[in-house]
């Protein structure tokens, strides 16, 4: 099947949630609206979109220029062979989205990789919590609004479990 | 700080640290566990004693000089990293690279990831008591580092492959330890074949062990040999081919249990398929013509002489130096300008050091490339590209405001997913369960934690 017949497929049966159909560079991307998140994720997941494995999700700061964080989710189908680029826009002053955790099992580290450099938070998550750095640490270190070689606050001496 | 599983233990139950300082925690991990005798009743695992802050440092390098930090990413098989930054940065900058050049990539990337399932397997199998394995393995290792080492310089911080290209022909003699590499590789599999694959303490601690499922794979985001051990064929030189692995004839082992001992089996016949790429690669290969004819000088005389008066003579320069052998560029480096370029014409690769050093414009370009607000400037937007990996699929995620410095750029960790999986496997197994689960997952703090 080919990819411009997949995103119409998309579009016809889940337009409501889908803002917009770009190409970057050879790939195919849809803009999505964030409060119809996870519901769209759900219908990709399953058939006869079959998109089975979440590759990546990260997030990009625009909250200097445009006012925005936006969610970059990399979904691929392993019985199409294709990937796809979902794009998520959130507010910066009260950057929240829906979780995936029910959906995809490494949703949970991948958003709490989220949280931890962009302070963005996902509702519904069982557990969002710092991944990378530690509880005690300061900011949100992949904001633009973070200076790059801050130096962070001691903290006390982890309890020994 | 309370941790959650601090909150969540019965009284009666010990509470105990595994790493991140562990001589069974390659790379720095923590697993904290609660344990009823040697039972695992519960596991949480922490990661992040790694972290260095690879993707901000990124945001303030430009295109060039950020490439020595995707070394540091899976330091066993760094080549393979910098392939996958090169070829996301050729893919958003709409550059071809010349044959050779892929030729020469595709043998470095199967180098490393014989080295990387080397690497793998010896530390799990080390950790299972087969300390012979061990030894044996990395010596197998050392010869396949040698031809990384005669070509690139450097063992593990190679920086060889370049946007455009790679940095410099192969070594005049690479396909004498090449032969001699896959020659006592294949040995050393053989030997371990025998030591292990029928060795019953080495069964009894694989096999049924870690077990994962299909599906819960696929949900994980499992990619690579541990993707593959649960009967999956996905593999990114098959399902979407790069450089020039379609025309290239090789299998993709798939296991078919999910297991520890699956993931051995798995990695041990990729290594076989990835000596037979080496082989066919090695054919194709032409050898580099030799340059000869025109005098050459030293690089003092010869600047001597050009301030005197233009000169066509050659420079004499070491063959591994940056952009060296004007006359090979055409083989191994890009001339392909970006798709949008900046205010001044230049190029994705640096300019020969013949050309800097003897003439005006040679040094112009030169500048150009390396100064300020210049060099590598691609267009706007984001673009995502993945290679097949030692563990899995390595992606690079870049975004490009069109200044000469990546506006965010993102590493898809394959051993991220990985890891995340390991708390299931190992709860309700037994406190020695967990070191042949770590060990058949490759876990490579460097690209965990970035």
């Amino acid at each position: 099947m080919g990819r411009e017949s997949l995103i119409d497929e998309i579009r016809t049966k889940l337009g409501d949630a889908v803002e917009g159909v770009s190409d970057s560079f050879g790939d195919p991307v849809l803009t999505v609206r964030p409060s119809s998140l996870r519901s769209l994720m759900t219908a990709l997941r399953d058939a006869p979109f079959d998109y089975a494995v979440l590759l990546d999700l990260t997030c990009v700061d625009f909250a200097a220029g445009e006012g925005r964080f936006e969610l970059v989710y990399h979904l691929y189908s392993l019985s199409r062979n294709v990937r796809l680029r979902l794009k998520a826009s959130l507010s910066a002053s009260d950057p929240v989205a829906e979780t995936l955790t029910g959906l995809w099992k490494n949703a949970d580290w991948l958003e709490r990789e989220v949280f931890d450099m962009f302070g963005v938070r996902f509702t519904g998550h069982p557990d969002l919590r710092r991944l990378l750095t530690y509880e005690g640490f300061e900011g949100h270190p992949l904001r633009k609004s973070y200076p790059w070689r801050l130096a962070q606050p001691r903290i006390p001496m982890k309890d020994k479990v | 700080m309370e941790t959650r599983i601090q909150r969540e233990a019965r009284p009666e139950s010990m509470l105990i640290n595994m790493g991140p300082s562990h001589p069974a925690m390659h790379g720095t991990i923590r697993i904290m566990l609660e344990l009823d005798a040697e039972r695992i009743l519960n596991a949480e695992v922490e990661i992040g004693y790694l972290h260095r802050g690879f993707e901000k440092t990124c945001e303030n390098k430009t295109y060039f000089n950020l490439l020595p930090y995707t070394d540091r990413l899976n330091y066993v098989s760094p080549l393979i990293n910098n392939l996958g930054y090169a070829m996301t940065m050729e893919k958003m900058l709409g550059v071809g690279v010349p044959e050779r050049a892929q030729l020469i990539r595709v043998l470095m990337s199967e180098l490393s990831r014989v080295s990387d399932h080397l690497t793998c397997l010896a530390a799990m199998a080390m950790e299972s008591g087969a300390f012979t394995v061990f030894l044996y393995m990395i010596k197998a290792r050392e010869f396949l580092w040698d031809v990384i080492e005669f070509t690139t310089g450097a063992r593990m911080t190679t920086s060889y492959i370049r946007i455009g290209g790679v940095r410099a022909d192969l070594h005049p003699d690479w396909r004498g330890s090449l032969a001699t590499a896959v020659r006592e590789t294949r040995r050393v599999l053989k030997d371990v074949s025998g030591l292990l694959d029928k060795n019953s303490i080495f069964q009894g601690r694989t096999r049924g062990v870690g077990v994962i499922s299909k599906e819960d794979a696929l949900s994980y985001g499992w990619t690579g040999p541990c993707l593959r051990s649960t009967g999956i064929p996905y593999d990114v030189r098959k399902a979407s081919p790069y450089l020039i692995y379609d025309k290239l004839d090789f299998e993709v082992p798939v296991g078919e249990f999910g297991d520890n001992f699956d993931r051995y089996r798995v990695r041990m016949r990729e290594m076989e398929q990835s000596l037979r790429l080496l082989e066919q690669v090695a054919v194709l290969i032409p050898d580099a013509a030799p340059i000869t004819g025109e005098p050459a000088n030293e690089p003092a005389e010869a600047i001597r002489v050009s301030r005197r008066q233009k000169t066509a003579a050659r420079i004499r320069l070491s063959p591994n130096l940056e952009g060296s052998e004007k006359a090979r560029y055409a083989d191994l480096l890009t001339s392909d300008k970006p798709a949008v370029l900046g205010s001044t014409a230049c190029g994705v690769v640096v300019p020969p050091k013949e050309d800097t050093y003897t003439t005006m414009e040679g040094l112009i370009s030169h500048f150009l490339f390396f100064m300020n607000g210049h060099g590598i400037r691609p267009p706007k937007g984001d673009v995502y590209f993945s290679v097949e990996g030692g563990n899995g699929e390595v992606g690079f995620y870049v975004v490009s405001d069109g200044t000469d410095r990546p506006y965010r750029l993102h590493l898809r960790a394959p051993c991220f997913h990985v890891v995340s999986a390991l708390e299931p496997l190992i709860k309700g197994r037994l406190l020695a369960d967990i070191i042949p689960t770590f060990g058949s997952m490759n876990i490579i703090a460097g690209e965990l934690d970035r």
